[in-house]
């Protein structure tokens, strides 16, 4: 049984991919999946700080890489759910720390550790880390903000993992590709001021597989160090809980994508 | 809130510019997604020649790779400056000239 590999993906840089690929990875886990996040941000190690794991970092994915840890040593465990490990970035300047078969090499491990889920963190760009990033995934979660670069950047993505991916050179089939808008805002869409979900779609010719509300509670989340999916009253975490159960072949309708409607004693009173 | 702002202009609906923008670019990326890349500068060469006899702008160049059946098709297409008179005193409106080459 080999692990299936979904890349969360952007081009373009803070439109939330950390944010996503943290609350992915324990949404899977709390699905009962045996789940590995890995930071492909090599220099600029992030994923653990959102995952509330950054001072348990002991060897990372480089170290693994070049043979200085093995791959049991690496993965750090996470303290909520049994079955979810982390696995950091080095922060080494060089970039040319990865290299394709080290990359390979680190994901046949996990699935030979019983692995049903590696989700690979990819850094900002179209260069080597965001391309070793998606080369070996079988699913995409492309993260898009309603944002003019922002969605230019991921169509640019979406054609890379049409064409330089593992599965596009072999022929084995297209990666299953996932679009994600994040900090979505229905009040600003309601008022013309912001692209739409329906914008986004047309644009881009896919259809979202979720939608996340801009959201207070994602920064409070990641102050703790606790991926917003765990805070089940958060619209954000309840939109990314969605999010998961979709991948997993669930169907569920869209919800905080509209603005809420007003009652009668707040129309007359305000608020 | 008072009386006056009733009068204001509401902010500008900038969603649908943002919708029409990202249309005209996201197309005009995709057509030229995994041409080779000697293709803009073979554009900007052959500018240079068109300018020598008829003064034209980038922009009234372009170059489509369409692939089918296993072929490519490389279509270059020049429009020619509206009532300007071509060089060697041809003159021509809006002409385009087409070369395929397989």
């Amino acid at each position: 049984m080999t692990a299936e590999i979904i890349v969360v993906t952007s081009g373009k840089g803070g439109v939330g991919k950390t944010t996503t690929s943290a609350s992915l990875a324990t949404g899977l886990a709390m699905a009962g999946k045996k789940t590995a996040v890995i930071d492909f941000d090599v220099g600029l190690r992030n994923l653990d700080l959102i995952m509330g794991c950054e001072r348990r970092v002991v060897y990372d994915f480089v170290n693994v890489v070049h043979g200085e840890a093995t791959l049991k040593q690496s993965l750090i465990k996470d303290k909520r759910y049994d079955n979810l490990y982390v696995l950091a970035a080095s922060q080494t300047r060089d970039k040319d720390a990865l290299t394709q078969e080290g990359v390979e090499k680190v994901l046949d491990g996990l699935s030979g550790e019983g692995f049903d889920y590696v989700v690979c963190d990819s850094p900002a760009g179209i260069e080597k880390g965001a391309h070793l990033a998606m080369y070996f995934a079988d699913h995409a979660v492309v993260v898009v903000n309603p944002e003019v670069s922002s969605v230019r950047d991921s169509d640019r993505i979406l054609g890379l993992l049409a064409s330089k991916t593992r599965r596009a050179e072999k022929g084995e089939g297209p990666v299953i590709q996932h679009l994600l808008l994040t900090r979505y805002n229905p009040a600003r869409v309601a008022i013309g001021e912001m692209l739409s979900v329906k914008d986004v779609e047309e644009i881009l010719g896919i259809e979202v597989v979720g939608v996340i509300p801009e959201s207070e509670n994602v920064l409070t989340a990641s102050n703790n160090g606790i991926p917003v999916i765990v805070d089940v009253n958060s619209q954000a975490g309840q939109a990314y809980s969605d999010t998961v159960a979709r991948i997993l072949g669930e169907e569920r309708p869209l919800r905080f994508v509209d603005v809420p409607k007003k009652g009668f004693l707040q129309r007359v009173f305000g608020g | 809130m008072g009386i006056l702002d009733f009068l204001k202009r509401k902010p500008e609906a900038t969603a649908s510019v943002a919708r029409e923008r990202l249309r005209i670019i996201v197309a005009q990326e995709r057509s030229t997604r995994g041409a080779p890349d000697y293709l803009p500068m073979m554009r900007n060469e052959l500018l240079e020649v068109i300018k020598k006899y008829v003064q034209v702008d980038i922009d009234a160049i372009s170059i489509n790779v369409e692939r089918d059946s296993g072929q490519e098709i490389l279509e270059l297409s020049v429009t020619l400056p509206e009532g300007k008179p071509a060089a060697k005193g041809e003159t021509r409106d809006e002409a385009k000239d087409k070369t395929r080459t397989g």
